[in-house]
């Protein structure tokens, strides 16, 4: 019994049930098998999360954000700024460097990318610890204050995304939210956007 | 440290007082007896408190009902964490570790004084916890991820918790030494006592990383230490965070083959087999914290991937190997019991009326089937984008902790309360349906919130409607769907916790005496009589058709799950 020393003193020159040798082999097998599937998937598949982070200050990589939003703000055809909810509406051409900041309670600003172009997108926090949850496709990474990390990201879908934060960041965590839009390459449409949106006809990519 | 134990004890061998179990067989000492009951029915209590706090947890998820506000809600939910995964857990474990020490091997407690010290700081640990959180400035959630900032308190008590639970561990190494010592016992330590061992061995581990993180964080919050960056300590407290896991595990594993023992007197198929399983959950668990960081910034592919892999799976495959042996003894034995027709007789005619078994069996097959594939899922380094910090997690923790630990633990309790206390239990009927109302909520609770994990739910959340937040989203009408029948579920699964905490502490406090001769257990312990006489081992004219069975099911649903998600995965958007 298992609650008795073992029965036979020499246990360890028993030998083992074949069922056993047959789960044990099977086991070590699958278990080798998804650990180099892992690798495998870094030149088979498409989407492995990125690993290049800086060291960053948080005021910095506010700067960055800022003088990002600045250069790309997309202007409706009157030449005023575009917003929505008071959030600026940030419109980098395709392949730029696109900056993200997340903080107690939203991500900041919007932006706007074209499906299938690819983009250098930056991710910090300029407080706590927060998580970036895009939905509904439910992309999920951990943001961090002091670390910028950088990843090149390519839009699949066009329409209205939502990040919604998913590291508990205090009292206002379930307020954190933020918005990603994708157009439909050179149309500046978000094809599938939902009725509210304000309308959005300019075209023009700002350089 | 253990020779601090044995030379403090050294001086007071003989004044060890015992007495022999009608129904076990086993010799029970006093000082271990008392102290078993302490901790295990602080465990108890504890398991109140913070079951409560997850039925509020569960109720406030539940968008239709929402009973909490916000700011409650966090605070809340930062004592279920605290109150179940570490106080409940911890408590009835350094139980487990004097019964698999003491009362397995017939030994005397080592060093009860220090045992008794132990349990004091560990009290005092808890109850400071609760304190701090209740006094509401330290709503950090059980992670507590700087720069989100805790009170004093709360590291502080933590830390005397720990410090508690170490001592309490060198106690459980200064029994054996006295066992072996005295000679308690015959050739090797039961696989009862080898898995609590290894419980022990990664608790030393678990509770030295807690240290080394938790102290600077309580000395940053008294603002001693400027910064603590906040990478680093989410690779150290995980170091805790998840190898305090594989001590459930270690201790639930044993808690099956226990209870498999003594109800229908299984032994293992092969002692080596079962041995060598525990021991690569000693060899590579330290590597665990790895999965809890596959989504941040900071960390190369190379590390991750070695790292959540724990080198190749291998702890995974000591899990996998008890999912084999613990069912193939149960078989073996049931078989031997007379109970051969067929390839499932022996399951069928199993003592599924006994709460030990039914809670220790259901505990085996959710933990596999629920908390094990999911969690080899979510620690997948690129599978885990899909689910990182939703409600998936959650859901599979409470496959593991729930379904499994809690579970296994309770089965156990009904085993314990008898031997111990010597009061039977006091409504079998009732107790009879106790583990499945507990289990069909814990499952019920783990799939539907990794249900809807998959619909992008985020875990420790207030308001999925998002009503007051300035960007609205709207998350699809299954994901309220899901958070609804997982608030049934928690609603379920709490009734189950009302269950066994009314008769446990009913059957302590008046059940049926067992000291008086003639006494009947309710549920009866495994008759060596029923036995056909024949020798078994671990040789190859054993058949077990069941098993095989199982395990075949089990793998297929592993393989076919984890390549579902594959699938998803390659749906999302392109990032490298």
């Amino acid at each position: 019994m298992a609650i008795t020393p073992p029965s036979n003193r020499l246990w360890w020159k028993e030998p083992i049930h074949g069922l056993e040798i047959g789960w044990i082999v099977i086991s070590f097998l699958w278990g080798l098998f998804m650990f180099f599937f892992m690798i495998a998937w870094h030149f088979i598949g498409q989407q492995n999360l990125s690993t290049e982070t800086y060291r960053v200050t948080t005021a910095a990589y506010e700067q960055k954000v800022i003088d990002f939003a600045d250069e790309y703000q997309a202007m409706d055809e009157n030449g005023d700024y575009l917003e929505e909810d008071f959030v600026p509406v940030v419109r980098p051409p395709a392949g730029a460097d696109v900056y993200i900041l997340a903080r107690t309670y939203e991500f900041w600003p919007i932006v706007e990318l074209e499906r299938g172009q690819s983009y250098r997108v930056h991710l910090s926090s300029v407080d706590l610890q927060h998580g970036f949850s895009l939905q509904p496709t439910n992309i999920n990474i951990s943001v961090h204050p002091g670390y910028e990390h950088v990843m090149h990201i390519t839009p699949t879908e066009s329409g209205v995304f939502g990040i919604v934060c998913n590291e508990f960041c205090g009292i206002g965590h379930h307020l954190m939210t933020g918005r990603i839009r994708v157009v439909e390459p050179g149309t500046g449409d978000a094809a599938t956007g939902p009725a509210d949106e304000p309308a959005d006809d300019s075209i023009q990519a700002e350089g | 440290m253990t020779t601090i134990d044995t030379g403090a004890i050294g001086a007071a061998v003989p004044r060890a007082e015992f007495r022999t179990c009608r129904f076990s067989g086993l010799r029970i000492e006093a000082n271990a007896e008392k102290l078993i009951k302490f901790n295990a029915v602080t465990a108890v209590l504890f398991l109140a408190l913070g079951g409560l706090m997850g039925l509020l947890v569960a109720l406030t998820r539940w968008p239709a009902v929402q009973i909490l506000p916000a700011d409650w809600f966090y605070l809340v939910l930062t004592g279920h964490g605290a109150n179940v995964l570490l106080f409940w857990i911890i408590f009835f474990e350094i139980a487990v570790l004097y019964f698999a020490g003491a009362v397995v091997l017939g030994s005397r407690l080592a060093a009860p004084k220090w045992a008794w010290t132990g349990f004091v700081l560990m009290v005092v640990g808890a109850v400071m916890a609760n304190y701090a959180v209740l006094r509401g400035d330290s709503t950090v959630m059980f992670t507590s991820y700087p720069p989100l900032q805790a009170s004093q308190w709360f590291y502080l008590s933590l830390v005397l918790f720990a410090v508690g639970a170490l001592i309490a561990v060198f106690v459980f190494f200064g029994t054996l030494v006295v066992a072996k010592a005295e000679k308690t016992y015959d050739g090797s330590v039961p696989l009862v006592t080898f898995g609590a061992i290894t419980a022990a061995i990664i608790a030393v581990f678990t509770l030295a990383s807690g240290a080394i993180i938790l102290v600077p964080t309580w000395l940053w919050s008294l603002g001693l230490v400027t910064n603590i960056d906040s990478l680093m300590y989410k690779v150290v407290w995980w170091g805790m965070g998840h190898s305090s896991q594989q001590i459930n595990v270690s201790a639930h594993v044993a808690i099956w083959y226990a209870i498999a023992a003594m109800v229908v007197g299984a032994k293992p198929l092969s002692e080596k087999v079962s041995r060598m399983a525990y021991f690569m959950y000693i060899l590579f668990l330290q590597l665990a914290s790895a999965h809890h960081i596959l989504a941040e910034p900071g960390m190369s592919s190379a590390w991750k991937i070695v790292n959540t892999s724990y080198m190749m799976y291998l702890a995974v495959m000591g899990s996998m190997i008890h999912g084999l042996t613990v069912p193939g003894a149960i078989e073996a034995a049931q078989r031997r019991n007379g109970f051969t027709r067929g390839a499932f007789e022996w399951l069928t005619k199993a003592p599924w009326g006994n709460p030990a078994f039914s809670g220790m069996f259901l505990s085996l097959v959710m933990f596999g089937f629920i908390g094990g594939i999911s969690g080899v899922v979510l620690g997948t380094e690129q599978l885990n984008v899909l689910m990182h910090n939703t409600i998936y997690v959650p859901g599979h923790f409470h496959g593991t902790v729930v379904a499994g630990t809690t579970l296994a633990f309770m089965a156990a309790t009904f085993l314990l309360v008898p031997l111990l206390f010597q009061r039977d239990i006091i409504w079998p009927r009732l107790a009879k349906w106790q583990p499945y109302v507990f289990g069909l909520g814990a499952a019920g609770i783990s799939l539907f919130m990794m249900g809807a994990g998959t619909l992008g739910v985020p875990r420790r959340q207030w308001d999925i409607s998002l009503a007051d937040a300035v960007l609205r989203f709207e998350f699809p009408p299954a994901a309220y769907l899901m958070m609804g029948l997982n608030g049934i579920s928690g609603v379920l699964a709490a009734t189950g916790g009302v269950m066994f905490i009314v008769i446990i502490v009913a059957t302590i406090l008046a059940g049926p005496r067992l000291d008086r001769p003639g006494a009947k257990l309710a549920f009866p312990l495994h008759d060596k009589a029923r036995e056909r006489v024949s020798t078994y081992g671990s040789e190859g004219t054993l058949k077990l058709p069941g098993t095989i069975i199982l395990v075949t099911l089990f793998f297929a649903a592993f393989v076919l799950y984890y390549f579902v998600n594959w699938k998803y995965l390659s749906e999302l958007w392109l990032f490298r």
